[in-house]
């Protein structure tokens, strides 16, 4: 079979022999430099004085699809053992502060392991805590997911322990020690994550790293609440939660969508553009207006509950992409470091 | 600290052959990188990066290099660099670095210890220069190790003593500072008036180990105007985090106050 039969043989050898005969004309006929671009590459071009054709400055976040699933459950987690602790300090029904506890425990479990897993060389995670570097916001995040772990633990089992009926003088002030630690924990690690891409060299990241803390920790709540309302707990508080995660992503959502420049495009096109779009919708106006609209059907809340849940997940995804396209956009970072 | 070491490395002495990304490569036995044509000049390494220590850029530019006379409509000059880790003053790779793994050498330069680094990636976002990377599969972090080994045994780097051309001069970091200047000043009395030195000074990186002298503006050679050190982003992050976290928690109590 002749090569030019062949689909999988690619045909510009014969184009360019092609371009090259009218490069040769137009010298011919013109008599001087021809203008256009002779065996041009796909995406070759003569460079100006204003970048390297167009390549990359930065390197992308090489994290895999582990670490914005991180995000999310950690979220879930810190924030479940703040409502553990709050909601056993007002006397709420021990069975929501025991599934929260529980909620904060399955979370510190499954982090770990997220994260190890996207580790180069999972067998070396224990390095984590070679070293304490308070300019480092990975090490800060390593040392609070580990106290958390640890507070966490220990507010599950106190509680366990209580409800079994164990009698025991240290156990009440045990079982305050561990939910407080963990609500404090907690807090931390639901938020660290938005300091953890916001103090990067990623333009898209630290351009929003005022926003992004207040974005996750709040995407934690909704979470957290969510998921209690999925266990059945269509609590007063809960709705009250729902309502403000919901409330405060709608606003969180229209900042976004008003920042402009080159530095925020990817918050507005591409494949990080649309998730972000499509799950800001979820989690902050569509679960509002469930909420609003079907305030007393335990469906209507298990539905707004579903879309902040759907929301929250996506939009951490949106988040590692748009770093990605950020560090692919040399004209960003180069307009970025303009002064201003 | 007992030296500072530095690189010097000179877009208008550069000839382009690329002897220092060979001596780097054979050397460090950094591995192979991709064999692609890229169409950019004769730039096919495109990147500095996990297996790319030194890469040297080839620049077409619609324009004279300095004073030279063309006789062309259209005025061309091709520039050739070769880039490499800044090893900045204030590092962004080695403050992120949660493992410890990235260390100030004695020498003043910045090194990934390969026997700790565990490949958690937060130096690949945190440098404002695109240097280190993620190599696969390996799964750690690699970079330019500014021949430390070689250093030590009182040697010079692979891709200066390779350079044939002294485009590439390593020496203390005062005296090349100095020595760039110098430069500066003779090529802009030469005509080159487009002639700079990049060294981050007035930014929070502080000035780097590795100089470049260049010819037009650094965005051209993808080096970054202002680079800037992560850290100094770290201030007002963990002050929303905190304000947020008291809202929540706040937010929270109400919740199950009412």
């Amino acid at each position: 079979m002749a090569a030019g039969e062949n689909p999988a043989v690619p045909s510009y050898p014969k184009a360019s022999e092609e371009r090259l005969d009218a490069i040769r004309n137009e010298a011919s006929v013109s008599g001087k430099v021809v203008t256009g671009a002779g065996q041009a590459h796909a995406n070759a071009r003569i460079p100006g004085a204003e970048d390297y054709y167009n390549l990359p400055v930065l390197k992308p976040p090489t994290w895999t699809w582990e670490v914005p699933l991180y995000f999310f459950v950690g979220g879930i987690a810190g924030v479940s053992s703040v409502i553990a602790f709050v909601g056993h300090l007002f006397h709420t029904d021990p069975r929501m502060v025991r599934v929260a506890l529980w909620i904060a425990f399955v979370g510190t479990g499954l982090c770990p392991a997220l994260l190890i897993s996207d580790l180069g060389r999972p067998l070396r995670f224990l390095n984590m805590l070679r070293v304490f570097k308070w300019r480092s916001a990975m090490s800060m995040g390593s040392w609070i997911l580990a106290a958390f772990g640890g507070c966490a633990f220990l507010a599950l089992a106190t509680n366990e322990l209580t409800l079994y009926g164990i009698q025991n003088p240290f156990l009440p002030p045990l079982r305050w020690v561990g939910e407080f630690s963990g609500a404090v924990t907690g807090l931390l690690l639901a938020s660290y994550t938005g300091v953890l891409i916001g103090a990067t060299a990623i333009p898209v990241w630290h351009e929003n790293r005022r926003l992004l803390p207040a974005h996750f920790l709040t995407s934690g709540l909704g979470g957290s609440s969510a998921i209690l309302e999925f266990f059945g707990f269509l609590l007063p508080a809960t709705q009250i939660l729902g309502f403000a995660a919901a409330g405060i992503e709608t606003v969180i959502g229209v900042i976004l969508e008003l920042r402009h420049g080159r530095v925020n495009a990817p918050l507005h096109h591409g494949k990080s553009g649309s998730t972000m779009r499509i799950a800001g919708t979820l989690e902050g106006p569509i679960a509002l207006l469930l909420r609003i609209l079907w305030h007393g059907s335990a469906n209507g809340r298990y539905a707004a509950a579903a879309s902040f849940l759907l929301g929250a997940l996506c939009s951490r995804y949106a988040w590692i992409w748009a770093g990605r396209a950020s560090a692919h956009d040399p004209q960003a970072l180069f307009e970025s470091q303009q002064p201003r | 600290m007992t030296r500072k070491a530095a690189f010097l490395t000179d877009a208008t002495i550069c000839i382009g052959c690329k002897a220092c990304e060979v001596a780097c490569k054979e050397w460090n036995e950094v591995p192979e990188d991709g064999l692609v044509w890229s169409g950019f000049s004769y730039d096919n390494t495109q990147a500095l990066g996990a297996s790319t220590w030194r890469h040297v850029m080839f620049l077409e530019q619609p324009a004279t290099a300095g004073p030279q006379q063309v006789d062309m409509e259209d005025p061309f000059r091709w520039i050739f660099l070769s880039d490499v880790c800044k090893h900045c003053a204030n590092s962004g790779c080695l403050e992120a670095c949660p493992t410890g793994a990235i260390v100030r050498t004695n020498v003043g330069s910045v090194l990934v210890q390969s026997d700790v680094c565990n490949g958690c990636g937060y130096c690949v976002v945190s440098c404002p220069f695109g240097v280190v990377d993620k190599r696969h599969p390996d799964g750690r972090a690699f970079k330019c190790t500014f021949c430390y080994d070689r250093q030590s045994a009182g040697m010079i780097p692979a891709c200066a003593k390779a350079c044939p051309t002294q485009s590439i001069r390593f020496g203390e970091l005062d005296e090349l500072r100095k020595e760039a200047d110098v430069r500066v000043a003779e090529l802009q009395r030469r005509g080159y008036t487009d002639a700079q030195v990049y060294d981050p000074l007035q930014t929070s990186v502080g000035g780097t180990h590795a100089m470049f002298v260049i010819l037009g503006q650094p965005e051209a050679y993808n080096l970054p105007p202002a680079p800037e050190v992560p850290t100094i982003y770290l201030k007002s992050a963990w002050t929303s985090a905190l304000v947020s976290a008291l809202v929540l928690a706040a937010i929270v109590c109400a919740a199950f106050l009412f």
